[in-house]
């Protein structure tokens, strides 16, 4: 018998480590061909500008510069069929003005194409877009949500607004309205999601490789979803579709900001078409910082009515939302993905939410990791404190009063938003993250130090979150009127040598999908997790995906995976049925061997059998030869996962410094695969929300222009910045799937944000600080000590 | 972020750097650690057109004591100042000062001279050598010269440094009294909101990023000499300073920051 090792629920170490960390990946800006053109950006300086001339005679004339086109010139070469798409036009009457590759008569926000120079090297064409001239008719810019709603200046002058679309899910008007009769308790609050700048280890990049002959283009890109940008290439570019093959190499990291349909991708594949030559490009954090999309960006309103002893009657919602200057693939849908979960995880009999979507003059928002549900657990649960608050008692116990089924366990709780949540059992977790947390200690400390006046206040915060992933059931996101499925495809093969190949849909770029998948096909087919290889990321490899985003990829592909893993062992057992003479029924499978029940001396491994099944010599009468089964996975619901974050700060009253000292969280993401790759995307992303409480915002002057896009200015925390942080788990089964998984993905910056800031509330409220903008500065939070405005 | 066009050449020597300055003029810059000046190279905020690496010239890292004097070698990175033996004993506030620059990647590279030379008023070492009354000594075509830290920075990133000279050594008193530093920022990784240095207990104290140059606290200061206490000195330290502002303070914060780190500066070095 062969052993078998690595299977699920093993905190093993990521096959895909040794080659990252001693560089044998290959990542785009790696990959070279021979005659390659860089492309380099001129990009508009102002946030909204009519072009009245380009003049490109100057960096044409330089060295190694091949070409200069302007966005005019492109337009009239109709190097394009549509503009970039948005794939998720949230209402029939939704605004969508085109948007380019390259501007063609107006720029609407600083960091847009409006001309591209073609030169043999990197650094010519940097030199060459200097000398690119052009001449700008300024216009008024928008430069906050708040002017877009309230002035009268336009993000696109041929609009006679800039609200986008009203969008809403009020399940039940007349119930909403009477919780909010008169109710014993009334929160009103408001709160502002900075913008945030989407920060991966990798920057963006393209090379697209033409082949003149025959008229394919390959497209290497540091995207997320390889499949979709096919699919959307061929329908931007006209280009047909069976003749673009994209291949996501090593991807570094991604966070939402690789998942679009980006200018460059859509210049590189028509320019490499139309010149017959190769053509790359890679972002320079300047333009990493200004042009890729942005996350967040919400002026939020929420209200929670409650009766006497907390138990909350109502929830109501209402977002204005900055799309900036364009809707980019999802861009429109981001807040509805959190629309669901501002009743958080609280039993809540009636539930209204509206969002108003603004065009700016800023670079455009889309997802970036938890895309809405952060947003929407931030509210929540800073609401619910401030509930806590006027109750008078502590925001452990309001929590404990309106959890769902009353903390108890429960299967497929119908929300008032309408979605079904798959399972939960949320008192014992809330109760192990206290318990770890030493809480009743930590509030013995903190009200010590505020009688002794210590100098350092300190200040504790929870947040009990629930998110939704496994994005998603294909009808539930054509309901939203999204443009694409949710489902998931895998294939898996038994290779004649007993190895086992996995083709996975679903693309990683960092999370350690080969060593997932392996650990899945390791206890399914009772194979060491060492005989498996991934296959992924190229769609000539993988033809069939949805990739990686919204925390679907174990939930839907690693479903797949196994699924398909099941049929291939269906078939075999066929064949070994036909080796032993015996009926299949009388079969089992145990440790990866067949053997007829009750003679378990006689067996045949699994591995085994590829070698019959490829030989073909003495199958079954009727079955095709080979080991290879194929699925795509449609889930039947979301999964929920959930969990308690506790967070403490101490606060430096005299400089105003904040200084997370410690971080507890107890999470709940369903069956774990891996505990230690669980832990790592926990861990990674705790730190990202917590980023935006203390420390990132992509901070725009009046005219729209960004004032700190560069790392010296944007502030991403390093591990300098954060304590150890203590995780753990409860384990609760998801129903949406049979292995029980949920994700853990985005969970991390989903509870982290509002933990820290309900920690840092808490410090300060013997200040009378009731509420303080993201991000706490030391300055914002020594004015507020000051009683000041921050 | 992609730097212009550059020649580059390798010095032999300080002689030859200065050889080289001279030759190549406004054009050219020194390259120490690199780690200021590419970085404004990749935002074209800077286009030396020569490049001068004097970073390979190791005989110029070195810390000595010379009795009541600390002679450090202009090509010092800022790590061995952190780890000198030396400094630990004779100068431990340039030593903890060191520590504190950036991280651990630019530390390995920064150069004591370079940090001088850069001349940011929210650097920490150039503040330190100012607490401690240092001495910068510059090598041009003309010989060598000794230049007061008092007199050394004259505006915003400039020095009296003039364009052919290089500068070679820096020197500090050894074994002066209490110490301290107090650096304020919100990244371990990032330049000062404000810092405060406190050299001989009370009788250099320094400001980082109040100003457009590192300078003293001299009301601080006087106030000391005049037998004030030092929670009363404190409150002055700000006097005569205009802070800059930006996304981390505004006037009204670095001043108070001042003050407060100038206190918690003058109780950790001893002053009463
Ligand atoms: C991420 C990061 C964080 C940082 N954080 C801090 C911080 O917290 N605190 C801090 O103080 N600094 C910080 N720095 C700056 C760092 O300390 C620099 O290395 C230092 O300021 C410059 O030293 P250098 O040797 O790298 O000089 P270079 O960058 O090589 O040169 C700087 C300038 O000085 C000139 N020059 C260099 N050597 C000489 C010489 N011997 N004679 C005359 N002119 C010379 C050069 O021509 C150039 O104009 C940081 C830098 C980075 C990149």
């Amino acid at each position: 018998m062969k052993e078998t090792s690595g299977g699920i629920g093993t905190a093993m170490l990521r096959k895909e480590d040794p080659k990252l960390l001693t560089g044998e990946n290959k990542f785009v800006d790696d990959i070279h061909v021979n005659g390659e053109l860089w492309m380099g950006m001129v990009r508009c300086t102002s946030a909204h500008a009519k072009i009245v001339s380009i003049d490109t005679s100057g960096a044409e004339a330089m060295p190694g510069v091949h070409s200069v086109y302007t966005g005019k010139q492109l337009a009239d070469m109709e190097l394009w069929a549509a503009p970039l798409p948005c794939a998720w036009p949230v209402t029939e009457d939704m605004l969508n003005p085109p948007h380019w590759p390259v501007a063609v008569d107006t720029a609407r926000h600083v960091g847009e194409i409006v001309a591209v120079v073609l030169a043999d090297s990197r650094y010519q064409a940097a030199d060459a877009v200097e000398h690119v001239v052009v001449e700008y008719d300024y216009q008024k810019a928008v430069a906050s949500i708040a002017a877009a709603r309230d002035s009268d200046d336009k993000a696109h002058l041929e609009l006679d607004t800039n609200k986008a679309f009203h969008w809403e899910l009020i399940p039940d008007p007349d119930a909403l309205a009477a919780a909010f009769e008169n109710p014993a308790h009334h929160v009103i609050a408001d709160f502002t999601q900075q913008r945030l700048i989407p920060a991966a280890m990798e920057p963006r990049g393209v090379l697209a490789v033409p082949s003149p002959m025959g008229g394919e283009i390959t497209l290497y890109s540091a995207t997320q979803v390889p499949h979709i940008l096919k699919v959307m290439i061929a329908a931007t570019t006209g280009l047909p579709e069976q003749k673009l093959r994209i291949i996501a190499p090593s991807v570094g990291g991604g966070f939402g900001a690789k998942l679009n349909v980006n200018p460059d991708e859509i210049l590189a594949v028509t320019l490499a078409n139309r010149l017959g030559r190769a053509v790359r490009w890679t972002e320079t954090r300047t333009e990493a910082a200004g042009s890729t999309h942005q996350g967040r960006g919400q002026l939020q309103h929420i209200e929670i009515a409650a009766d006497e002893n907390g138990k909350i009657q109502g929830v109501r919602a209402h977002l204005d939302a900055d799309m900036g200057a364009y809707m980019m693939l999802i861009t429109p849908g981001v807040p509805l993905l959190g629309s669901f979960l501002y009743t958080g995880v609280y039993d809540v009999p009636a539930f209204g939410f509206s969002c108003d979507g603004y065009f700016t003059n800023l670079t455009p928002t889309d997802a970036y990791r938890g895309a809405g549900r952060p947003e929407a657990s931030y509210a929540i649960e800073r609401a619910i404190d401030i509930l806590a608050g006027k109750v008078g008692i502590g925001p452990d116990e309001i929590r404990r009063r309106n959890y769902i089924n009353g903390g108890e366990l429960f299967e497929d709780h119908e929300a008032a938003s309408t979605l079904i949540f798959d399972s939960g059992h949320y008192a014992p977790n809330l109760d192990k993250a206290l318990e770890i947390a030493k809480y009743e200690e930590l509030k013995a400390e903190q009200a010590r130090r505020r009688e002794s006046g210590a100098g350092k206040q300190l200040g504790i915060g929870m947040c009990t979150y629930v998110e939704i992933c496994g994005l998603a059931p294909s009808r539930a996101l054509g309901g939203l009127n999204y443009g694409a499925g949710g489902w998931e495809h895998a294939t898996v093969r038994m290779l004649p040598t007993g190895k086992v190949e996995v083709v996975s849909g679903s693309t990683p770029h960092g999370q350690g999908h080969e060593t997932a998948w392996s650990q899945i096909i390791a206890t399914k087919m009772g194979v060491s997790s060492d005989d498996v290889t991934v296959l992924h990321s190229d769609t000539a490899l993988s033809p069939l995906g949805l990739d990686t985003y919204g925390s679907r990829s174990l939930a839907v592909g690693g479903v797949a995976i196994s699924m398909a893993a099941e049929k291939v062992i269906e078939k075999a057992k066929l064949i070994a049925a036909h080796q032993f003479e015996a009926s299949p029924d009388d079969l089992e499978f145990v440790d990866g061997s067949f053997s007829v029940k009750g003679t378990p001396a006689k067996s045949v491994h699994i591995q085994e059998l590829g070698f019959a099944a490829f030989t073909a010599h003495d199958l079954p009468d009727g079955m095709e030869p080979n080991l290879q089964e194929q699925v795509s996975f449609d889930p039947p619901n979301f999964a929920f996962p959930f969990g308690t974050h506790v967070a403490v700060v101490e606060i430096d009253e005299v400089t105003g410094g904040v200084e997370l000292i410690d971080y507890i969280a107890v999470d709940d993401c369903g069956v774990q695969v891996n505990p230690m790759i669980v832990e790592g995307q926990l861990h990674g992303g705790i730190v990202q929300g917590a980023a935006q409480a203390l420390w990132e915002i992509a901070i725009y002057d009046d005219d729209g222009n960004p004032t700190n896009p560069s790392f010296m200015d944007y502030l991403v925390p390093s591990a300098a910045e954060v304590p150890f942080m203590k995780t753990d788990y409860t384990v609760t089964p998801s129903t949406s799937n049979p292995l029980g998984v949920k994700g853990a993905g985005e969970a991390g910056t989903i509870g982290s944000a509002a933990a820290v800031m309900n920690a840092v509330v808490d410090a300060l409220s013997p200040y009378g600080v009731e509420d303080m903008d993201m991000p706490a500065t030391p300055r914002r939070v020594w004015k507020a000590m000051q009683g000041g405005a921050s | 972020m992609i730097p212009a066009a550059f020649d580059y050449k390798v010095a032999e020597s300080a002689e030859h750097a200065v050889q080289l300055l001279t030759e190549y003029g406004d054009e050219s810059k020194l390259l120490a650690g690199g780690h200021s000046l590419i970085p404004m190279m990749k935002f074209r905020l800077a286009t030396p057109t020569v490049l001068i690496d004097v970073g390979r010239l190791s005989d110029m890292r070195y810390i000595r004591r010379d009795g009541g004097q600390i002679s450090i070698g202009a090509m010092t990175r800022h790590e061995q100042l952190e780890n000198s033996d030396v400094l630990a004993e004779a100068c431990p506030l340039l030593k903890h000062v060191a520590s504190l620059v950036g991280d651990p990647s630019v530390r390995h590279r920064g150069t004591l001279g370079g940090t001088m030379a850069h001349a940011d008023a929210a650097s920490d070492l150039p503040a330190a050598v100012l607490a401690l009354g240092g001495t910068i000594v510059a090598t041009g075509p003309n010989g060598t010269r000794e230049i007061a830290a008092s007199e050394f920075f004259s505006g915003y990133f400039e020095s009296v440094l003039a364009p052919d000279e290089m500068i070679t050594e820096i020197k500090v008193p050894a074994d002066t009294g209490g110490w301290s530093y107090q650096k304020f920022n919100r990244r371990a990784q990032d330049w000062a909101i404000v810092g405060v240095a406190v050299a001989d207990g009370g009788s250099g104290i320094s400001l980082v990023n109040m100003g457009s140059t590192p300078l003293r606290a001299s009301a601080t200061e006087s106030a000391l000499r005049g037998g004030a206490a030092a929670v009363d000195a404190a409150l002055m330290a700000a006097e005569g300073t205009s802070p800059p502002e930006d996304h981390n303070a505004d006037a009204e914060y670095r001043t108070h920051l001042a003050q407060a780190l100038t206190a918690r500066a003058l109780a950790e070095a001893g002053a009463s």
